[in-house]
């Protein structure tokens, strides 16, 4: 067995080898001209609490993501898929919720006399978005509508490309949305020179589907008050927005990671036993 | 394989049923003491690996039934439900959705296997079928679980894979309007394919259990291609086979859980968190990894087929691409029939060890180019790779029989294993050959 | 050489073992989420948290039924004559005798005057329709059973009392269903 392995092994790298230099071929060729791909730049990559594979959710960065949110993102952008209950994933206490949805006003009913009525929000209703509908939504945007923000973060993957996406296996990457948001959130810049930007839309190199977006830069310094030092400025509002969007996107993430750690290691040893038990097995045939 | 059973029931109550339902003869005879060739490598678990998957798929996606909705409206939801507050459902719906992968990561190193050990040649032509019915159930199975949770990729899939079916001539547009169930996909599509999705993993359960009868009638393959002469050559399924394929099944479920806890949104496509949205087409539809080589056959062919001479359109590109797609798989149906040599294992086929390798590279740069948009540089080799997927079942296979010298087969089985014991300089030698010692 | 089989054995016996116990952690940790899955989702349990309702407009005589965990329950703000009647009322006329008072509620301070009931018939679950006919107060339109306004049975075949959810007055108008804690 050992020998058709490493016979394999062989064959296998000669396969790979070959591939590679195929495809290496196409690449160079690609880049002659063609239609262009976007984003333009890839994303920038971040360090974040949740990458690795004991990631973990940062509660103050979750806690400031979830103002920049409330006080700038949710003017144009909801977030249908979460109820207030959710935020004490964040640290929050079950009155700090009830405080937190009772700022919101939901259409509840009908009542006993058949109408619908206001009443404040409650932990259990979803997040209240600011418009109707989608319709809504994109009238009041020029025609273009806001995405959600459930799971934007898992949404939005530029292409990795190859070889990139082999090592990406490896080193477990999987922050590919928070590093586009991150990215795109600060790489609003000036047009390069001759190309056109349309009415309305900002030029934005980081941008997955085009050369410019319609959203406005939305982030500035001092913005946002952070309460607990953190400095307030444009790259670090960016990074805690960010890293908000992917724990909305998955808040079981840290969960997710720990059993995978316990299981892959209670693998490993009952890997183990098997191996020697069917060596044992095996020890007075030869094969 | 023949050969009358050794099953001898001691309880009271085994014997009574031994007489009205002998299942656990059957179960005795099938996995204790069925004969396996002793000289089987790691490659040959894969078939135990498979039947754990579909088990597993088949558990997982009940259990995830009791949550999801299929209704247009609320299905996408639904699954969000699942993942944000189900207890486990997360976990339960990155098994499913990563099993799906794996599954077919496995289904493609055992048809590799049998195409390397000539898995498929006389006697065993119905059990290469047999298999071969599996992986397009498989492929049917994976489609419409994948329309399933409602996202863009899931619409499109759906818009593209039933277009396939308009491309008949005359009837196709009826028949694409019967699939769907409307004029386009939507509410009635979804429901079918959940219905469809839940059936036929049942039905590839009832090939399975032909596939693995065949398998007992006629014995496996091994390495060495030559057939089972004598008791030397072979072991009892348990424990030997029983044991290794649970330890390479472990091997298996640690790098699937890899992925399931590290890696679950790797292997799917990121569009699929956007719901459904029939105004807005994806920048790039693909489909899963899995079918993207049958995708780059279907657009390598961008041109009409056209009697010599003239411009009487034969065949148009839509369903020249369509026709060579599927005829990328009806092609497998034929390769017992394709494979003239008679030499089963490819270890003994010098030239057919290069095609046979060439063959599994350019099955992957297919692949690769599955995933590419179709332009610039990718059409030609999509073209190219394609022609060379048709070559080597067309023209390789049937002519390398004829022109290729094998080389020298052992004997037997244990001729074999002796052999390539002494090689090794094991010290066992005169032990080996005597009767296994079956005690364990 | 004897003594030596008999380790070598021994060591494939713990080998076996292990293995096999690993085999049977293995089974359970994957049996543990299916399991797991049955039971009621976060969004169900959130959703089941205790209910606050404003009696301050029930007038005596008079009944609401509130859902709480999908199932109704019955508010009933009792009369005077209807309390007596169920003070007065012979332990034999009942199936399951329980005393009135400790069937009757109120919050601290206040008259106890609310009969607070599961609003499903204990012997199928069908929900009793109101009646005030004497000492009755719910007929079940399924069976027939017959339960006073407390909720207790006085006819089958229901064998047991309307069974009381927890529950707590916050304050005099403010009824809490699904707690017992204010």
């Amino acid at each position: 067995m050992k020998t058709l392995f490493s016979r394999l092994a062989k064959h296998a790298v000669v396969a790979v080898l070959g591939a590679s230099v195929l495809v290496g071929g196409a690449f160079a060729a690609e880049e002659d001209g063609g239609t262009p791909h976007y984003p333009l730049q890839k994303p920038r990559e971040q360090s974040w609490s949740f990458g690795g594979p004991f990631g973990h959710f940062d509660k103050g960065q979750l806690q400031r993501g979830l103002k920049v949110y409330t006080e700038v993102c949710a003017a144009c952008h909801s977030m249908n898929l979460l109820s207030y209950r959710n935020l004490e994933d964040l640290g929050y206490t079950t009155d700090q919720i009830k405080n937190y949805a009772a700022e919101y006003e939901v259409t509840d009913g009908p009542n006993e006399d058949g109408e619908m009525f206001e009443r404040p929000a409650r932990p259990t209703d979803r997040f209240k978005g600011p418009y109707a509908n989608d319709k809504e939504a994109a009238a009041a945007n020029n025609g273009a509508l806001p995405p959600d923000f459930s799971l934007l973060a898992k949404a939005r993957a530029p292409e990795r490309g190859f070889p990139t996406f082999i090592f990406d296996v490896f080193t477990a990457y999987a922050e590919n949305g928070p590093d586009y948001i991150y990215s795109l959130l600060t790489g609003y810049q000036e047009a390069p020179e001759g190309k056109e930007v349309g009415e309305g839309l900002s030029y934005n190199p980081y941008f997955i589907a085009g050369t410019a977006l319609a959203m406005a830069p939305p982030l500035s310094d001092d913005l946002v008050d952070y309460d607990d030092g953190t400095p307030q400025t444009v790259d670090q509002y960016a990074k805690d927005v960010s890293a908000f969007m992917m724990w909305a996107a998955e808040p079981g993430l840290p969960q997710r990671k720990q059993q995978g750690f316990i299981v892959l290691l209670f693998l490993a040893v009952f890997a183990g036993l098997l191996y020697f038990t069917k060596k044992k097995v095996w020890s007075d045939v030869a094969h | 394989m023949s050969g009358h059973s050794t099953y001898n029931p001691t309880s009271g109550f085994g014997k009574f049923m031994d007489k009205r339902l002998p299942l656990a003869r059957l179960v005795h005879d099938s996995f204790v003491s069925y004969p396996v060739p002793r000289n089987l490598n790691a490659f040959y678990t894969f078939g135990a690996i498979l039947m754990i998957m579909l088990v597993s798929q088949i558990i997982t996606g009940v259990v995830i039934a009791m949550h999801y909705t299929a209704d247009a409206g609320i299905a996408f939801e639904s699954v969000q439900l699942l993942r944000r507050d189900v207890s486990y459902g997360g976990l339960l719906q990155n098994w499913h959705a990563v099993g799906a992968s794996m599954f077919f990561v496995a289904v493609y190193v055992h048809i590799f296997r049998g195409l390397y050990y000539g898995s498929y040649k006389e006697p065993r032509e119905v059990l290469w079928i047999l298999g071969v019915i599996i992986y397009l159930l498989m492929m049917a199975t994976a489609f419409m679980g994948y329309v399933l949770p409602w996202g863009q990729m899931s619409y499109w899939g759906a818009q593209v894979i039933t277009s396939f079916f308009s491309a008949i001539p005359l009837v196709g547009e009826t028949i694409r309007e019967y699939l769907l169930g409307g004029y386009s996909v939507g509410n009635a599509t979804l429901n079918r394919f959940f219905s469809l999705h839940y059936l036929l993993p049942f039905m590839i359960a009832g090939i399975v259990i032909l596939h693995v009868w065949t398998l007992h009638v006629t014995g496996q393959t091994n390495p060495t291609g030559v057939e089972v002469k004598s008791k030397q050559d072979v072991l009892p399924f348990t424990p030997y086979a029983t044991i290794k394929d649970a330890f390479f099944v472990v091997l298996f479920m640690m790098v699937m859980c890899y992925f399931v806890f590290f890696l679950p949104d790797y292997l799917g496509h990121a569009d699929n968190y956007i719901p459904a949205d029939p105004l807005k087409t994806p920048a790039h539809i693909v489909p899963e990894w899995y079918f993207l080589p049958f995708y780059a056959i279907l657009r390598a062919i961008d041109f009409n087929i056209v009697v010599p001479f003239t411009e009487i359109v034969l065949i148009d590109s839509k369903l020249g691409g369509v026709l060579a797609m599927f005829g990328a798989i009806v092609v497998l149906f034929f390769v017992p029939w394709l494979d003239t040599s008679d030499v089963r294992s490819t270890n003994y086929r010098p030239m057919y060890k290069i095609f046979f390798w060439l063959f599994v590279i350019n099955s992957i740069f297919l692949g690769y180019l599955g995933s590419r948009p179709a332009e610039g540089i990718w059409i030609p080799l999509m073209k190219a790779s394609t022609f060379w997927y048709f070559f080597h079942f067309l023209v390789i296979m049937p002519a390398l029989g004829f022109f290729e010298k094998p080389l020298a087969r052992p004997a037997s089985i244990t001729d074999a294993v002796l052999a390539k014991a002494s090689n090794s300089g094991a010290s066992q030698i005169e032990g080996t050959a005597a009767e296994p010692n079956t005690k364990g | 050489m004897s003594e030596h089989t008999h380790d070598d054995a021994t060591r494939r016996d713990f080998l076996y073992i292990a293995t096999g116990a690993a085999g049977a952690v293995a089974v359970a940790g994957i049996a543990w989420p299916l399991v797991s899955q049955m039971g009621p989702n976060a969004r169900e349990q959130a959703a089941g948290a205790p209910v606050e309702i404003d009696v301050s407009e029930i007038e005596a005589g008079q009944l609401i039924t509130v859902i709480w965990r999908g199932a109704p329950y019955f508010v009933r703000k009792l009369t005077e004559v209807e309390i007596k009647a169920a003070d007065d009322a012979q332990q034999s006329e009942f199936r399951d005798f329980q005393p009135a008072n400790e069937r009757i509620a109120a919050a601290e301070g206040a008259t106890p005057q609310w009969a607070i009931v599961a609003a499903n018939c204990t012997h199928l679950g069908c929900v009793p329709t109101k009646v005030d006919t004497g000492l009755n107060g719910w007929v079940c339109p399924c069976h027939g059973s017959i339960f006073d306004v407390t909720g207790r049975v006085i006819k089958g075949p229901a064998p047991i009392n309307l069974p009381l959810p927890p529950f707590v007055f916050a304050s005099e108008d403010t009824l809490i269903i699904g707690t017992d804690q204010a």
